[in-house]
């Protein structure tokens, strides 16, 4: 497994390689001169000078792209000059409120949507079937940042049971923060959630249908060991093929849900350094998401391959093209 | 022993037929939920094409006295926003930008993403590696979050929308393009066509492309309705279509501000983009079980 896990660590590099360069050129396609930009209309012309030479913008293109790459390597995503800090420090400061965000939204889809899955499975063409399947398709259509919206509009604003924004501390008690990370948890679970339902029910549905699942019955399993220890442990596979998918959509859609809610993650560091127009941040974090990404994709190949031990570096490098 | 004869002659005068295979729209129609979804697309298709003849006011006709007027006020069926729009007419008018961006990025997508499939896949070598090292580095990007890096470096408006979510589309398409000539090009047809002499063009463009487009339909579909979302999250965060543009995630945005004094903004706007995507899905899942079963989930 250890070397299973080097291999394909080594076969990450060139796409971590690929990732910093499509960073590099986006952020150099910046019309005009990205000082300016940065800086706005008011700013001197001395105060743009210094900031092309802090940026290293007054370099031929290929010394930047080196110094750029060299940085990087020595895990220097450079400073923010609005925040004035290193962003390395920003992402340190900021990236555990979104894991853990990330993570609750997680939990919750995991434990709402694979357990509708299932009852949808057995109970087939019934209306509980039928009302799981509506109820996930509606799901996969949502637009996270509207249901963000009204959920803040009847839990806080109306019935005032959650705060609105912000993301409360662990001062304040437990149940402090646990209240201001529900809504934005559960605006961040929809689309995985509504997800996991529809595939956990198709791979169920594959699998109950299977001798091994007969033969389990007629043995006099009770239904509930039949489904939960036979048929799902099979049907587990195509969730975990979904799964790396899913949390790249959540890293994304940490980008509306912090911004809806006040959450002081990565995404809304975004989206502020957007509004300040400071491209050195959205550089740095977009860069380190994209790259925790490819991580977290390495770790569910992992996760396939204690699942289904047949799976080999070769067939998963190829899957993975 | 009559009717024996009469059956026995009825069989040797008429071959055989097989049963018809159903054609896609008879296939689709017979999906209750696939017939839905087209129609909720065909509606929305329809309102967004006569905008003009639809919406009662112009989208942009400001009456500052009577903002945020309650749904039901007399001329304004859901009331108006924080500058007195009509936020019907602003709805109306959003189907435009929503459509146009939805439909146009992925085209863009699909464009490039299949060329850039069908040379990989063909040719496979130096050049595939380098093209799917690329797509999949691309790839590594949420894809919302791609969109968003490239509207703050492109700036603001409909073109710049279309290009940014088309880019974040190109990957997609291509994978799904390089996977089926994989398959196609080994398929002892293409041989035949080598050998009498086609020119790599032909091959790929006559024969190796037509087998790739089920599984595009089905795709391109649903990434319409994954680009109308971006599109809509575009402009809520204040990236997409300038304003006063109306478009469907900037009048959630405006909502947002005022959603104490008015929730109707927000709730409609929401609910359109809702029920759009919500169609082109439903449409799309119809499509795809008709057309290329195997993709079923």
């Amino acid at each position: 497994m250890g070397k299973y896990i080097f291999r394909r660590l080594i076969d990450l590099l060139p796409t971590i390689f690929v990732v910093a360069i499509i960073v590099f050129i986006i952020t150099r396609m910046i019309p005009g001169d990205p000082a300016s930009v940065m800086l706005g209309p008011q700013a001197s012309v001395e105060d743009v000078q210094q900031l092309r030479e802090d940026l290293g913008l007054n370099d031929p293109l290929y010394v930047q792209f080196f110094q750029y790459i060299g940085d990087l390597v020595r895990g220097d995503f450079g400073i923010s000059y609005s925040y004035n800090q290193p962003i390395v420090e920003l992402i340190i400061e900021r990236f555990p409120n979104t894991l853990v965000l990330a993570i609750s939204a997680l939990v919750i889809a995991f434990m709402i949507g694979v357990p509708a899955g299932i009852i949808a499975a057995t109970k087939q063409n019934s209306i509980l079937d039928y009302g799981v399947m509506l109820i996930s398709l509606i799901g996969v259509s949502m637009p996270i940042f509207w249901l963000g919206v009204m959920l803040v509009l009847y839990f806080s604003v109306n019935l005032g049971w959650f705060p609105a924004t912000g993301m409360g501390s662990m001062d304040e008690g437990l149940g402090s923060y646990l209240k201001h990370l529900i809504l934005p948890s559960i605006t961040l679970a929809t689309i995985p959630m509504a997800t996991f339902a529809r595939i956990t029910r198709s791979s169920m549905l594959e699998v109950i249908s299977l001798d091994y699942i007969k033969t389990a019955r007629a043995k006099g399993l009770r239904e509930f060991w039949v489904v939960c220890k036979h048929a799902f442990k099979n049907a587990l596979t195509p969730l975990l093929t979904v799964l790396g998918m899913q949390i790249s959509m959540m890293l994304g859609g940490a980008v509306l849900t912090e911004t809806i809610f006040s959450w002081p993650g990565m995404g809304r560091l975004i989206v502020d350094a957007i509004d300040k127009r400071d491209f050195v941040v959205v550089q740095g974090t977009v860069l380190f998401i994209a790259i925790i990404f490819v991580l977290v994709n390495l770790l569910v190949d992992v996760m396939y391959k204690v699942v289904n031990p047949r799976v080999s570096y070769s067939s998963s490098k190829g899957g993975a093209k | 022993m009559a009717i024996v004869e009469k059956t026995v002659a009825a069989t040797e005068s008429k071959p055989r037929e097989l049963p018809k295979e159903p054609g896609l729209f008879r296939k689709l129609m017979r999906n209750r939920l696939a017939a839905m979804g087209l129609l909720i697309t065909t509606v929305m298709t329809l309102i967004a094409v006569f905008a003009p003849w639809i919406a009662p006011l112009s989208p942009n006709e400001m009456n500052v006295a009577n903002s945020l007027a309650v749904p039901g006020t007399e001329g304004h069926l859901l009331g108006t926003d924080n500058y007195g729009r009509d936020v019907f007419s602003r709805l109306v008018y959003g189907a435009r930008i929503s459509l146009i961006v939805g439909v146009s990025a992925v085209v863009f997508g699909a464009f490039f993403g299949t060329l850039l499939g069908l040379v990989s896949g063909y040719f496979g070598g130096r050049l595939d590696s380098i093209i799917m090292r690329t797509m999949d580095g691309l790839f590594a990007f949420p894809f919302i979050l791609l969109a968003i890096t490239l509207m703050t470096v492109l700036g603001q408006g409909l073109l710049n929308v279309i290009i940014a979510i088309g880019i974040a589309n190109v990957p997609g398409f291509a994978r799904i393009v390089r996977g089926q000539v994989l398959s196609v090009k080994e398929e002892e047809f293409i041989e035949v066509t080598e050998s009498l002499g086609a020119t790599h063009g032909r091959i790929l463009f006559h024969h190796i492309l037509p087998n790739c487009l089920a599984p595009l339909i089905v795709y391109g579909t649903m990434s319409i309705a994954g680009a109308i979302i971006s599109e809509a999250a575009l402009s809520f965060l204040g990236l997409g279509v300038q304003p006063p543009t109306a478009s469907w995630g900037s009048i959630l945005k405006d909502g947002k501000d005022f959603l104490v004094l008015s929730p109707h903004m927000a709730t409609f706007s929401g609910l359109a983009i809702l029920l759009t995507v919500l169609g082109i899905n439903l449409f799309g899942d119809g499509l795809r079980d008709a057309l290329d079963p195997k993709m079923k989930v």
